[in-house]
């Protein structure tokens, strides 16, 4: 078959400018939904074009045609035959109350992996101080932590919480945006087949213990759970979910027993990932205020029990909303 | 042991349709990171002293805000402008790249996302290393980020419609009167061939002298293996010309 070119570009043209204006239209406006006439033009513009592709590719024809061609057919290609669920609407209160605890629930095992390094690291914290005292400097290398626990406890309580006056927007910001930093660290860190992550969690783990023995050893316990658990309730468990994020991505670059290829075991677990993420970006946020504006204030301001009870509220929340959140909607996806 | 780094990314539709994506390499894609850092850098400073008016009603909530803003674009630029702009950011557009999936499909909003996160593994231990060794790694020059959201990052070309006429023109062909040698040249001359000829023949004026009928003579040569010329059809036409018959003739039919 010998191919008139510019007859045939000329004839040809009026169809791919119109499937070119559907592409736009549907690239453009995320909302866009085509109706079952529009559909089928599409379709049969889509594969009027693959032929005219499929009649030129195997001639001699002008490159710049045929780079022309390939191109509008890649871009219907990827629009017909995309059957992943778009995104076309985000709803963030949705996908944090529904579809995050559903993830959260889905991928369990890799928490439970994220949950045993981080109290193997704290158990072998607390031990390591209770053994040997003289490992704290090693154990917790920041400065305001060096000092006995009680001094500081006796401090923070003539102070009323004034040191951190007309700073607390600041301090909260920075402890947000340093928190989600490490935790995203910690889920990219999942590409190194999971191990750089078991040492984030692992230390994270040895830092919480060697804190938490030295305050209890010190007799602080309760200025200790004041102190962490408005914050620390959403922050640890955010920090954990990072990790469970980071140990999906590891599984399926593992891909042990798997008999699928990489490629489509990553599509298999992005989605959830980026559920995870946005998760614990959130609770990150809320830790971060609670951090600044309450864990930083003691008795007399501040009743330790009310801390505390506000800390286990927090807590109680947090466990509700991944066990039960989303339960509903699980229902209605599973029926639709 | 590296793989065969690919130039194109060839899909295969159901309808059995190939096209090609041609691939952007490591270093394209460095400068158009470097071009993002840029403006991001540029783009804080200037919210930075944006946001410092707040200062005039409490100085606590113009750091605050300061700190969130680099924040927010640093991590959230590439994010939005890739999902924003069908996987492009500025540095993207300007080096002419965008990331695509790389099964051909529509790119997701989780497949953006993911790939700016592991950007934090990409980056270490500075400038990319992590990132850059696995996309000289990788065959289809992906980083780690591409791997895992299955994305490639795609060169853009040139699209327009050929202009022949004005590239071959009207003169008269010798070779046309001729079917039979114009059926085996159809049959013979490859597309990569005669595209390579025609390219050369639109800018052949960009082309010293010298080098120009080099680089017709080579052409000649090789076209006149490809049949049996009959001795009017090659006489006393330059070799420039010649090629012009063979491409116009390979091209375009007249009837």
């Amino acid at each position: 078959m010998i191919i008139d070119l510019p007859r045939f570009v000329a004839s040809e043209r009026p169809y791919w400018d119109e499937l070119e204006g559907l592409l736009e239209k549907m690239e453009t406006d995320h909302q866009f939904s085509p109706d079952l006439a529009q559909a089928r033009r599409f379709h049969y513009l889509y594969q009027r074009a693959s032929a005219d592709l499929c009649q030129i590719s195997a001639f001699a024809v002008e490159p710049a045609t045929r780079r022309y061609l390939e191109s509008l057919v890649a871009r219907a290609y990827g629009e017909i035959n995309e059957t992943r669920r778009g995104e076309r609407k985000i709803r963030l209160v949705h996908w944090f109350v529904s579809v995050f605890p559903t993830v959260f629930r889905r991928r369990i095992g890799a928490f439970c992996v994220s949950l045993g390094l981080t109290v193997a690291g704290v158990a072998f914290g607390a031990a390591a101080i209770a053994i040997d005292p003289g490992a704290k400097p090693v154990l917790l290398p920041f400065p305001h932590l060096q000092g006995k626990p009680s001094e500081r406890v006796a401090w923070e309580e003539r102070h009323h919480g004034d040191e951190m006056s007309g700073r607390k927007a600041q301090f909260s910001t920075t402890l947000m945006t340093h928190n989600i930093q490490v935790s995203i660290t910690a889920l990219a860190m999942g590409m190194t087949f999971g191990f750089g992550t078991l040492v984030l969690l692992f230390y994270n783990g040895v830092i919480l213990g060697a804190v938490s023995a030295d305050y209890i050893l010190d007799g602080q316990g309760k200025f200790l759970c004041g102190w962490l658990l408005p914050h620390g309730v959403i922050e640890i468990p955010a920090i954990l979910v990072a990790g469970q994020a980071a140990f999906v991505l590891a599984q399926a670059l593992i891909g042990h027993g798997a008999s699928v290829p990489l490629a489509a075991r990553f599509r298999r677990v992005v989605p959830d990932v980026v559920t995870l993420a946005y998760g614990l970006a959130v609770m990150l946020v809320w830790a971060g205020i609670m951090e600044a504006f309450f864990s930083q204030y003691h008795e007399p301001v501040l009743p330790y029990a009310v801390k505390i009870s506000i800390g286990l509220a927090e807590f109680g929340g947090l466990c509700l909303l991944l066990t039960a959140g989303g339960r509903g909607w699980m229902e209605t996806e599973a029926g639709s | 042991m590296t793989a065969k780094r690919l130039r194109v990314l060839a899909i295969r539709t159901p309808e059995g349709v190939v096209f090609s994506v041609p691939l952007a390499g490591p270093f394209a894609r460095f400068l158009a990171c470097a071009v993002d850092f840029a403006l991001i850098t540029a783009v804080s400073m200037f919210a930075g002293s944006v946001l410092s008016i707040f200062g005039l009603l409490s100085r606590d909530l113009a750091k605050a805000l300061a700190t969130l803003s680099y924040f927010v674009v640093s991590l959230g630029y590439a994010i939005a402008l890739e999902w924003g702009w069908r996987g492009q950011t500025v540095g993207k557009r300007l080096l002419r790249l965008r990331v695509v999936d790389a099964q051909g499909l529509r790119l997701q909003f989780h497949q953006v996302v993911v790939r700016n996160l592991l950007r934090y593994v990409d980056r270490l231990p500075l400038l990319y290393l992590v990132g850059g060794v696995a996309a000289l790694i990788s065959p289809r020059s992906q980083r780690l980020g591409d791997i895992a959201a299955g994305t490639v990052v795609a060169r853009i070309e040139e699209t327009g419609e050929p202009d022949l006429a004005q590239a071959l023109g009207d003169k008269y062909n010798s070779l046309r009167s001729r079917p039979a040698i114009v059926a085996r040249l159809r049959q013979r001359v490859s597309p990569a061939e005669a595209s390579v000829a025609l390219r050369a023949i639109m800018r052949r004026e960009q082309i010293d002298p010298e080098p120009r009928a080099r680089l017709f003579q080579e052409f000649a040569a090789r076209f006149r293996t490809l049949a049996d010329f009959p001795p009017e059809t090659v006489e006393d036409i330059s070799d420039e010309q010649f090629v012009r018959n063979v491409v116009d003739v390979v091209f375009r039919t007249r009837g």
